[in-house]
């Protein structure tokens, strides 16, 4: 679905990932880990299009940018912008009205069932501003979820969350996974539940990168060194 | 007896020339203020309106249509304030204070040097005598359009202002989003820039959106309640003036100011009945 061929990317020149090469096929939940600075964002940026390789490509196969669903790090969004949740979700169906104006009845009915998945339907009118910081994140998964036909992009999606929130978003996301098929993109810190949901894993290091089956990266000396140091080790098996 | 005066204002031919003019840009410019704001593009609006001065007052000195000149020079600017504000490595806002300062400069020096019939004093702060009957169905058409594409792209504009980079992940041409946005701005600001002049004609884009937002907090509520909010204080504010015998653009602003103060104790007072 997604083809990356010898990616490089830069910053002013400086070069955070080089060479990097790796295919997602349809349905696999694909976990980006690695330490802070080694690209995972810049990566997703890549992906996204909102940032252009130096040098590679990046190609998507049946499917377009618009079938993309994507949850940013919730920081970069202002807690004065006046938006009700409802406002916010429904956006997420912008990239489903081609020529239309105005949302309709499906658009409506959509919003509807993500925010419900979501368990924010009850508090649809209340401002996106004045929530807390794990009820902002479901009220911006669920605008991803209407916008996601075939991959969801997912940035750190439990950054802002308690343990206990976190690992429900985690169970969503593989729901979502299992039950509508949608292929799974997550940058993630968090390699406990990389390793208990994820199908592949992505690691990028700041000399070597892995990419394959979660099963074969537990056993690779990249994989056994990274989950040694954040002390992972036993929630492997 | 205020219905009278009412009455006595408007049976002078300018002055319900002024209204029907100011009424359809003070609305279409809350309507682009909301994007403006939320965008925190707030300094391009006032660096065109000192852009639009300089383009008036050299294309009158030049012997020019005024409006021919301003709209087509105020949307290149208002192009390349854009681009400038979205670039990381300039410095944005430095840029635009630049740019409007030596515009103001470049006005008030062709204004002096050409000395005839052109008055400083209405470029600056405003005139509601020099509405004229083509400029008035000139603004009508234009606030018409104006507003007619932000009712279409509604939901679109929307999501660029709420979040851009999900709206541009997703699929959608934001770039061609805020040019439309840019150049509906620069198009109300010359336009606006008649009754308003063009040290306070960002205040008609910016007032009736901050105004509204300390009280909705919903972007439909804060759009709506932006259009009335405008309608309301231009017409206040107009009439105010007429009575008052001040001047029309700063009274003007003087009602939004109050209209802001009430606004802002109203959100106040609502968020301690909450808590």
């Amino acid at each position: 679905m997604i083809a990356c061929e010898n990616v490089s990317f830069a910053y002013d020149g400086v070069v955070v990932l080089s060479d990097l090469s790796f295919n997602i096929n349809k349905g696999d939940y694909v976990c980006v880990v690695g330490e802070n600075g080694s690209g995972k964002s810049t990566l997703i940026k890549g992906i996204l299009g909102l940032k252009s390789p130096i040098k590679g490509s990046i190609a998507f196969e049946g499917m377009d940018k618009r079938d993309i669903g994507y949850l940013p790090q919730s920081a970069q969004m202002s807690s004065d912008f006046p938006s009700s949740v409802n406002e916010a979700v429904l956006s997420g169906r912008l990239n489903s009205m081609g020529k239309r104006a105005f949302f309709d009845k499906k658009d409506k009915q959509e919003a509807k069932k993500a925010m419900e998945l979501m368990d924010i339907y009850d508090i649809r009118g209340k401002s996106f501003g004045e929530l807390s910081g794990g009820q902002r994140q479901r009220v911006l998964l669920a605008r991803a979820l209407c916008s996601a036909k075939k991959l969801l992009v997912l940035d750190e999606p439990a950054a802002a969350l308690d343990p206990k929130a976190s690992y429900e978003m985690y169970q969503l996301v593989k729901r979502i996974n299992d039950e509508m098929g949608i292929t799974i993109l997550m940058v993630s810190h968090d390699c406990r539940s990389a390793i208990e949901f994820a199908s592949h894993i992505l690691h990028l290091g700041r000399t070597r990168y892995f990419y394959g089956l979660k099963e074969d990266y537990i056993e690779s000396d990249i994989g056994k060194n990274y989950l040694c140091i954040w002390g992972c080790e036993h929630h492997v098996h | 007896m205020f219905i009278n005066a009412i009455q006595e204002i408007f049976s002078h031919a300018f002055m319900v020339r002024a209204l029907i003019t100011g009424l359809f840009i003070s609305v279409t410019a809350a309507v682009v203020g909301v994007s403006l704001v939320l965008k925190r593009y707030s300094m391009i609006g006032d660096g065109l309106s000192h852009v639009g001065f300089g383009a008036l007052a050299v294309s009158t000195a030049l012997g020019f249509a005024p409006l021919a000149v301003a709209v087509p020079v105020v949307i290149i600017a208002a192009f390349f304030l854009l681009r400038l504000s979205n670039s990381a490595k300039l410095k944005g806002d430095a840029a635009i204070a630049l740019i409007s300062t030596a515009s103001l400069a470049i006005g008030v020096l062709a204004v002096s040097l050409s000395g005839t019939n052109a008055d400083l004093n209405s470029y600056l702060f405003g005139s509601i005598i020099a509405v004229s009957k083509p400029d008035m169905y000139l603004s009508v058409a234009l606030s018409v359009i104006v507003g007619a594409i932000y009712v279409v792209l509604y939901n679109r504009i929307f999501s660029v202002t709420f979040d851009e980079e999900f709206t541009t992940a997703t699929g959608a041409n934001t770039g061609a989003y805020n040019m439309l946005i840019a150049i509906s701005t620069a198009i109300t600001v010359v336009l606006g820039m008649r009754v308003m002049g063009a040290l306070l004609i960002s205040s008609l884009i910016i007032f009736p959106c901050l105004t509204a937002m300390r009280v909705f907090k919903t972007y439909k509520g804060v759009m709506l309640c932006s259009c009335v909010l405008a309608a309301f204080t231009f017409f206040a504010g107009l009439v105010a003036s007429f009575m008052l015998k001040t001047p029309t653009g700063a009274t003007i602003v003087l009602v939004n100011l109050v209209a802001y103060l009430v606004f802002y104790a109203v959100g106040k007072l609502r968020a301690g009945v909450l808590r």
